[in-house]
Order: structure tokens, then C-alpha cells, then sequence
């Protein structure tokens, strides 16, 4: 037996191993380490996320390679999700810090499980297999969770972590449940071996229609999306805000990730069954996350209802990839998709990071009210939740525009104007509440005038941040173009 | 010399982030942002004198990719329906920086910056040939004019924000969706001027009309979709209504230039009928809503909506009066509503007031403000000499050429226009002084001065002689009518 064994090409998966191994090693270290000396931990952090983007960088070759059997796929579409992925750890640990910091939450368990996450994440991009999938989702929550938790003794915390682990763990098993239907039907899990089992017309297509409802269960709930949401708007007030950041931006990008691993990679030929699906989803997230969110006076549950709305667009675009039997709309539409989660991504770290900026010392910056008479207090700052917020409802020129523009255009293609009319006019509803921040922030007299205070590489990167959603708005097509690259080199 | 254009937005734009920077300093924001409009103006004023009357096509045309991947160009270029709008937004732009002068103290940089970034956006819109691109900037022209009513604004000017802003991207989402529309159907390109060669069936023509036509309708603004607009200018500072009444109306009118009539000329025509009954509805009854108005800026707010409502019906009359009257009109409009909002800005900087019963007798304080104010009221309600009347004569002409009786109810304007106005300027001007505030009113200083006779000088110079502004516009009119006659079935 030890004789045909031949063992597996690492090189594809060197990233995931070099984190993993860094994760151990900064576990270690911590362990010797004082809290004053707990600057070590984040700088080793940041060494392993960066090494790792230099991996990823310097091995992008655009092939798409197998490995581990079949479960481990590296082709363009993971490397740029990855990178992305990366910078956006890197950008939360960097808004998170001062915030923890100040209340002595920056324990070494933070800086491993955010580096467990991240690998998680990672497993699952990389993922050319269900139970790989399911691999890193589990990697991914289970830290998620533990985190949400990281401050033990607020209740609000506990509680949002305990709502995230039993729907967690109930999504969970609804996905895994539906891999256990797929592999009933095609005999196989490796993605590869289901589409080509779909293809040969050689699976029974009742099992597997049955099993692809939990399988899209899975994924809406994973990446909040109508009416599997519930635990979102919870999650993101109650998890302490550098958490609900972590939340609220990289995991959008692995579940996007699995759902084109799953969906298009793998139960392609089911196209018109689960776009039928996505489509409901896309509808009533887009409705309840604009009417929702209206109604909230908590800023991160705002952003919570917000991000369900995004998500339902998203969607949008993830449902036009089909028409029929044509399928030469699948390209734009999955750019587009991947267009609008980046976008989001972005987007989103800005939005959280201001309330991180605004938050100190004993002081929660979590409620609307908060972000009264930032204009006063600082004119620049102000000008970046400005730019945020309106990318946010989709107004020109900044990249949130671009990217509702992208997906509404695949939609209109694929033939869906009555669902692009109705995510409009949504969207003209969600417009209040963004317009409310800024109503807050520009028309409003400051109710809290402390100075604002934060760490020189803080104001940086944020300043950076509202600075990228401009630009990217103003210059687009790179960011376009590059989604279009990927996705076409790796369908 | 192409990329005059581009100079045209950009500095304004860019030179609004200079303005910013000057922070508290408010001499400084105050002067910045006087070089830069005048800088801005300036390099408009080649566009009109080279520019080549005979040419009903683009020019100083600017074409180069801005998004490939969907095929979105950054393209410019005007001709004479578009051109002297730019001149006109760029001049005022820097009245309105003058008139702000000392009346604003709070945030000026901030102030005049957004003016400026709304000068800049509002030039991409009159010059924008591709679809997208002019979206955008039609789009991002709300967010400053969001902040200046919100800031800057009366008592509920929060409320008039949010009405303004949500009430207009209204209309723009869903020209979005035509615009995404015709994207696919002309084979994957938003040249405009392609698109007036794509040929369309009625039935979506009309449905294109329509969805035109919302984003339009409000921002002109139409009935019955014009109740924003009382409120934006009642709350917004005098800046904000001169901007909005002078340019922003404006964008609506001319996107049914742009747009609507030769994108969907079938639909046009076969709207029309329509089209016209909501101008006279606009022309009739606010101008007798207008009437009983006791704010002075509701009063020409009102009026506005009036004289808006006989520049789309000159479009939809189809014949070359109708057509180039309207676009007088909508210039000189531009002159005269700019005007009467500072008459009003000027006596409420003294008076803190802008109900009409507070005034009365103001001629016997304020001479020199009273000569203008009594020449404003008077172009507004159309008397020859001035530049109103040359729009609103050559739209009756066409009028009447079209039907008799569409002719004859869009003159009724003349005698409720003539009302309304001088109604309010005898009980605000004429007559005893009225209370102890009006006693002690000081007439204008040397920058009101300037300001109002620059605009007394256009008004007055468009209405003796029109003949360099309709010069321009012959040969663009005459080739947007026979396109429009054309059927694209």
C-alpha cells in the first residue's frame, strides 16, 4: 500500500500551510509574552498575513492546479480572493487595535483565532471539494464564534455568540446534509466529479434538486442573507465592534467563494434550479434589509441590515448567469457578483472602522447619535463616512455605484427587468438611512465634542480607505477588469 | 484646444479640494474660490467663440476609454442646444460666490467648495456624449446640493434635504434601468449619438419615454411632480436657489433634448399631447398658485415651475420657434430667476424676513436695490426689452402655429406672470414704509451692486439682442427637428 503512495504537491497550498505553521508558532511565542509585550503577537501577526500575501503574489500563474486528490484548487479566482482577503485581515487588525487595546482585549487567543479564521477562510476559497468546503467553514466559525465571545464578561456578547453557534451549527448541518444528497446522487464529492456526473446525465436530479435546497440554505445563511438572516443583526451589535468588523468583511468573500465553488463549479447544470432559489433570496433580502434598517438607532445594526440588502444584490447578479440553456452570460455575471462582494468589502471596513475611530476609552461609539456634528469635530473624517455611506446607497462617483451598476446591468441582461425595477426602487429606500448618517454628521450640532483619538497608522489607513472607495469610483475598470480576468481564466 | 472641455469641469472640481484645505481661514476660501470660478469661466469662453455656427454636429469633442470593460468612454462635446449652458453655469458660479461674500460666515470653505464641485459636475452634465458619464455626473450633482440645502439651510432645511435628494434620484434610478436598457440593445454601447441612430419599436419606445421622463419631469420640475422644489428653495440659502432655479432645473429640459426626443422621437410625438397638457397645466395653475404665495421665494419658486412649464412646451410643439424659444427661455430664465432669488437673499440678510407682508415701501430706503428688483420683476413677467420676453414670445409664435388654442392658453402666462410679479413688487417695494425694519434698511453696497448689474446687464442685453445667443442654436435645432421627424420604427 506505502508503496503507491505518492505524496501530495504542497506547493499549491502553501500559503494555508505557512499561516497554519505561523498560527503555532505565534500561539507559542504568546504564551511567554506580557500583556506589555503584547505588540510582538501583533507584529508577528501582521509578518504571517504578509508573507502570506507574498506567497499568494509570487506563485499567481494563472493555471489551475489540482491537489490533495482533487480537494485543494489553485487557479486566479482563489489567488485574487485570497488577496483581498489578506489585505482585509490586515486592514480590521490594524482599525481593531487601538479599540482593544484600551479594553485589554488584545489577548494572544485574538491574534491566533483571527489567523485561524483567516486559514479557514482560505481552506474554503481554495476548496475543490464539498468536505473541503466544509472544512474550512468550520475553521472559519468556530474561531468566529469564540471570538464574538472574546470579551467573556459582557452578556451582550455571550449572548450574540451563543445565537451564532446553535444557527451556526444548524446551518452547518443543513449544508452538510445537502453534500450527504450529493454524494447520494453523483456518487462523488470532488466538485470536478459532480459537474461532470451532472453533465453525463448519469445522477438522479429529484435527490439532488432536494439536497441543492439545503445546499443554498447553507450558503444564504452564511452569508446572511433573507430568511436565513436572523442571527446577523444580532451578531453585529452584540459581537464587540473590531469582531463584528472581522464579520462584516473577509467571511463575505469565502462565503461568495463557496457559493461559486458549489453553485457554479460544481451544480452548474442545475442552473435554473437554484438561480430560481438565489432569486428569492436576492428579492426578499434586498426588501427587508432596506425597510429594516430604517428602523434601527444602533449604527452596527444598521450596517447589519445593510449588509443583508448587499447581500441580496449580490445575489442578483449571482441568479443572471443563465438564461435557458445559454450560458454566455455567466461571465458577466459572476464579475459582476464577485465585483460587488469586493466592493462591499471595502465599503464595509470603512464603515466599521469609523465607528472604531470614534469609539475610546470606555466609550462605545455605537449609536447613530454619535456620528452627530463629525463635520465640526473633523471635517476629513466626516468627508470619509461621507464617501462611505453614499457608496453605500450607490451614488456616483464612488465604487459602491459601479458596482450596483455592474450587477444591475447582468440582471437587465439575463432578463430580469422587473426584479432589477423592484432592487432599485429598494435602493431608493435605502438611500434614507445612508442619507441619514450624513444628515447626522453635516446638518447636526456635535452632542460629544472629545477630541478624536487614534494612532497615527489608523487615521492612515482609513483615510486611505475612503480615498480607495473614491478613486475606485472614479477609475473602476481596474478593479472590474481584474474580476472579469479571474473569473475567466478559472470558469 | 480639445480639451477645453475637460477644463471646464475639472477645475472647478479640483479646485474646490484647494478651497477646502484653506480650513477656517475664510478670507482665503473666500478668494480661492473666486480665482477658481473665474479661472472656471474663463476657459468656457473659448467654447463660444470658436465655436462654428454652421455645425449642427459635436464639437470640441473629447473621446478617449474610461471603462473598457463595458465599453463606458469618456466622451465630451457640445453643440448649440448644450454650449451656452455651460457659459451660463460657469457665470454663475461666480455671482454666486459674490453673493456669498460676507452673508456666509459658517464653513465658507466648505461652502464654496461644494459650489464649486456643483459648477464642475453640472458642466460634465451639459457636455457628457456617453450615456454612463453623464449619469454619473447627473447623479453626483445631488450629493453637494444635499449638503448646501442641509448646512446652510432655513428651519427645515432637513427636510428639504431629504425631499430634494430622494425625490430626484427617484427619477435618475430609473433612467438607470433605460439607460442599461438600451445599453444591450444598441449591441453594447452608450454613445448617445448612437443610440439616436438605433432604431426602436414603439411599444418600448414609449416605455423608455416614460422612464425618461420621470427623471426628467422632477428635476424640470413638472406637475404633478414639482412639490420638492417650493420646499428646496424656501429652505436652501440664496446660493443654493440661485444654483438650483439658474442651472439645475435646466438639467431636466435639456435631458428631453438629449434624450427623450431623439431617442424616442415615435414616442415623443405620440406623447405629446400629453406633454403639453402637463406644461399648460404647469403654465396655468402654479401660476396661480404662485399668486397667493405670502413667502417671496415660494412665490418665484412658483414662478419657476411656470416658466419651466413653457420650456417643455416648446419642445413638445416640434417646430423651430417652439424649440429655440424654450432654450432662450430656459438661458434667460437661468439670468432672471438667478437674479430675483438674490433681490430676495438681499432683503432678507437685512430683514431676516422673506413673507411679503413684513415689507412694503423699500423704494423709499433702498433706491438703488429697488431699480433692480422693479427690472427683474419685470423681465420675469416677460416685458420686451428684456430677455424674458424673447423666450416666451417665440414659444406663443410656435404655440400658436401648432394650434391656436394651446397658443392662446400658454399666453395666458403673460397676464399671470405680469400678476404674480408685480403684485409682489408693489406690496414689497412700492407703497409707505411700512414698519420700523423697513425704515431702517440700507441700501445695497458696491458687491450687491456688482452682482445684480452684471445680471441687469445680461437680462437686458438678451432682450435687445438675442440674435448671438439664437445664432448658436439654429443649426443644432434645425437637425435635432428633423431627426425627430424622422420616424425609427
Amino acid at each position: 500500500m506505502l508503496k503507491n503512495f505518492v505524496p501530495p504537491d504542497l506547493f499549491p497550498a502553501m500559503p494555508e500551510i505557512f499561516l497554519v505553521l505561523m498560527a503555532c508558532v505565534i500561539l507559542l511565542v504568546d504564551a511567554f509574552l506580557g500583556r506589555t509585550q503584547r505588540w510582538i503577537t501583533a507584529a508577528l501577526t501582521m509578518v504571517a498575513l504578509v508573507g502570506c500575501a507574498l506567497i499568494t503574489y509570487q506563485t499567481m500563474d494563472g493555471q489551475v492546479v489540482l491537489t490533495f486528490s482533487n480537494m485543494f484548487v489553485d487557479d486566479l479566482l482563489a489567488d485574487l480572493l485570497k488577496l483581498m482577503l489578506y489585505l482585509s485581515v490586515i486592514v480590521a487588525l490594524i482599525y481593531s487595535r487601538d479599540y482593544l487595546v484600551a479594553r485589554q482585549l488584545d489577548k494572544g487567543e485574538y491574534y491566533v483565532l483571527v489567523l485561524f479564521a483567516t486559514v479557514g477562510m482560505m481552506v474554503m476559497i481554495s476548496a475543490s471539494h464539498f468536505l473541503t468546503i466544509y472544512l474550512g467553514l468550520e475553521l472559519l466559525s468556530l474561531s468566529l464564534y469564540a471570538l464574538v465571545a472574546i470579551d467573556r464578561d459582557s452578556p451582550r456578547a455571550t449572548e450574540a455568540a451563543m445565537k451564532y453557534f446553535v444557527l451556526g451549527a444548524l446551518a452547518s448541518g443543513l449544508l452538510l446534509y445537502g453534500m450527504s444528497m450529493v454524494y447520494g446522487a453523483t456518487g462523488t464529492l470532488e466538485i470536478g466529479g459532480v459537474a461532470q456526473a451532472l453533465h453525463l446525465g448519469v445522477a438522479n436530479k429529484t435527490v439532488l434538486v432536494f439536497g441543492l435546497v439545503f445546499i443554498v440554505s447553507g450558503i444564504a445563511f452564511k452569508l446572511g442573507a433573507v430568511p436565513f438572516h436572523m442571527w446577523v443583526p444580532d451578531v453585529y451589535q452584540g459581537a464587540p465592534t473590531p469582531i463584528t468588523l472581522l464579520i462584516a468583511s473577509a467571511p463575505k468573500l469565502a462565503a461568495f467563494a463557496i457559493a461559486m465553488r458549489m453553485l457554479v463549479y460544481g451544480l452548474f447544470e442545475l442552473a435554473e434550479h437554484w438561480q430560481t432559489m438565489l432569486m428569492i433570496l436576492a428579492v426578499l433580502s434586498i426588501a427587508l434589509g432596506n425597510l429594516a434598517a430604517i428602523a434601527q438607532t444602533n449604527i452596527k445594526r444598521m450596517l447589519a441590515y445593510s449588509t443583508i440588502s448587499h447581500m441580496g444584490f449580490m445575489l442578483l447578479a449571482l441568479m443572471s448567469g443563465v438564461v435557458g440553456e445559454d450560458k454566455h452570460f455567466a461571465l458577466n455575471a459572476y464579475s459582476s457578483a464577485m465585483y460587488y462582494i469586493v466592493a462591499y468589502v471595502i465599503m464595509s471596513l470603512g464603515a466599521f472602522g469609523m465607528i472604531l475611530l470614534l469609539s475610546r476609552a470606555g466609550y462605545e461609539a455605537e449609536h447613530l447619535d454619535d456620528f452627530k456634528g463629525l463635520n465640526q469635530r473633523s471635517p476629513w473624517f466626516a468627508a470619509v463616512m461621507l464617501a462611505i455611506m453614499f457608496s453605500m446607497a450607490g451614488v456616483p462617483f464612488f465604487v459602491g455605484f459601479f458596482a450596483k451598476f455592474s450587477v444591475l446591468l447582468a440582471a437587465i441582461d439575463a432578463g430580469h427587468i422587473a426584479v432589477a425595477v423592484f432592487a432599485v426602487m429598494f435602493s431608493l429606500i435605502g438611500a434614507f438611512y445612508y442619507l441619514r448618517v450624513v444628515k447626522l454628521m453635516y446638518f447636526d450640532a456635535p452632542v460629544d465634542n472629545a477630541p478624536i483619538q487614534a494612532s497615527l497608522d489608523m487615521r492612515f489607513l482609513l483615510s486611505l480607505n475612503g480615498a480607495a472607495v473614491a478613486l475606485l469610483g472614479i477609475f473602476p475598470d481596474t478593479l472590474i477588469s481584474l474580476c472579469t480576468f479571474a473569473l475567466m481564466r478559472s470558469l | 484646444m480639445s480639451s477645453l472641455l475637460s477644463l471646464a469641469i475639472w477645475i472647478p472640481i479640483l479646485g474646490a479640494l484647494v478651497v477646502f484645505s484653506a480650513g477656517n481661514d475664510k478670507k482665503l476660501a473666500r478668494w480661492a474660490a473666486l480665482a477658481v470660478a473665474i479661472a472656471g469661466f474663463l476657459v468656457t469662453l473659448p467654447l463660444y467663440f470658436n465655436f462654428d455656427v454652421t455645425q449642427a454636429g459635436m464639437q470640441f469633442v473629447e473621446q478617449r476609454p474610461w471603462i473598457p470593460r463595458f465599453n463606458i468612454e469618456y466622451f465630451l462635446g457640445v453643440d448649440g442646444i448644450s454650449m451656452l449652458f455651460i457659459l451660463l453655469n460657469s457665470f454663475i458660479t461666480i455671482i454666486v460666490i459674490i453673493a456669498a461674500w460676507e452673508v456666509i460666515q459658517d464653513k465658507v470653505a466648505q461652502y464654496m467648495g461644494a459650489f464649486l464641485i456643483m459648477s464642475g459636475l453640472m458642466n460634465g452634465i451639459f457636455s457628457s456624449l456617453d450615456a454612463v458619464l453623464f449619469y454619473v455626473f447627473f447623479e453626483a450633482s445631488l450629493i453637494p446640493m444635499y449638503i448646501i440645502i442641509g448646512i446652510w439651510g432655513g428651519p427645515s432645511r432637513v427636510y428639504a434635504a431629504f425631499k430634494f435628494f430622494l425625490y430626484t434620484l427617484l427619477g435618475s434610478l430609473l433612467m438607470l434601468i433605460a439607460l442599461i436598457w438600451l445599453f444591450l440593445q444598441s449591441g453594447g454601447s452608450f454613445n448617445l449619438l448612437e443610440w439616436h441612430q438605433l432604431r426602436i419599436d414603439l411599444a418600448p419606445q414609449i416605455l423608455l419615454f416614460l422612464a425618461f421622463l420621470v427623471a426628467f419631469a422632477v428635476k424640470v420640475p413638472m406637475w404633478p411632480v414639482h412639490t420638492w422644489l417650493p420646499d428646496a428653495h424656501v429652505e436652501a440659502p440664496t446660493g443654493g436657489s440661485v444654483v438650483l432655479a439658474a442651472i439645475m432645473l435646466k438639467l431636466g429640459a435639456y435631458g428631453f433634448l438629449r434624450f427623450s426626443l431623439p431617442i424616442a422621437p415615435d414616442a415623443s410625438q405620440y406623447l405629446a399631447p400629453m406633454m403639453i397638457t402637463l406644461s399648460l397645466i404647469a403654465v396655468i395653475y402654479i401660476g396661480f398658485v404662485a399668486l397667493v404665495q405670502a413667502d417671496m421665494k415660494k412665490l418665484i419658486a412658483y414662478s419657476s415651475i411656470s416658466h419651466m412649464g413653457f420650456v417643455t412646451l416648446g419642445f413638445f410643439i416640434f417646430n423651430p420657434l417652439g424649440v429655440e424659444g424654450a432654450l432662450v427661455q430656459m438661458i434667460s430664465h437661468g439670468f432672471i430667476s438667478a437674479a430675483m432669488f438674490l433681490c430676495v437673499g438681499v432683503m432678507y440678510d437685512r430683514m431676516h424676513s422673506r413673507q411679503i407682508a413684513d415689507y412694503g415701501g423699500v423704494v423709499n430706503t433702498m433706491p438703488k436695490f429697488a431699480g433692480f428688483m422693479v427690472l427683474f420683476a419685470m423681465a420675469n413677467a416677460g416685458l420686451p426689452a428684456t430677455s424674458g420676453f424673447v423666450g416666451e414670445f417665440m414659444v406663443i409664435l410656435g404655440a400658436v402655429k401648432y394650434n391656436f388654442w394651446i397658443g392662446f392658453l400658454a399666453a395666458t402666462t403673460l397676464i399671470l406672470g405680469a400678476a404674480y410679479t408685480l403684485w409682489m413688487v408693489k406690496r414689497v417695494i412700492f407703497g409707505a414704509v411700512a414698519n420700523s425694519h423697513v425704515a431702517e434698511l440700507t441700501d445695497i453696497n458696491s458687491r450687491e451692486f456688482l452682482f445684480l448689474a452684471l445680471l441687469a446687464f445680461c437680462v437686458l442685453a438678451m432682450g435687445l439682442y438675442p440674435y448671438p445667443f439664437t445664432d448658436v442654436m439654429h443649426a443644432s435645432v434645425d437637425n435635432l427637428l428633423k431627426h425627430v421627424a424622422v420616424s425609427k420604427l
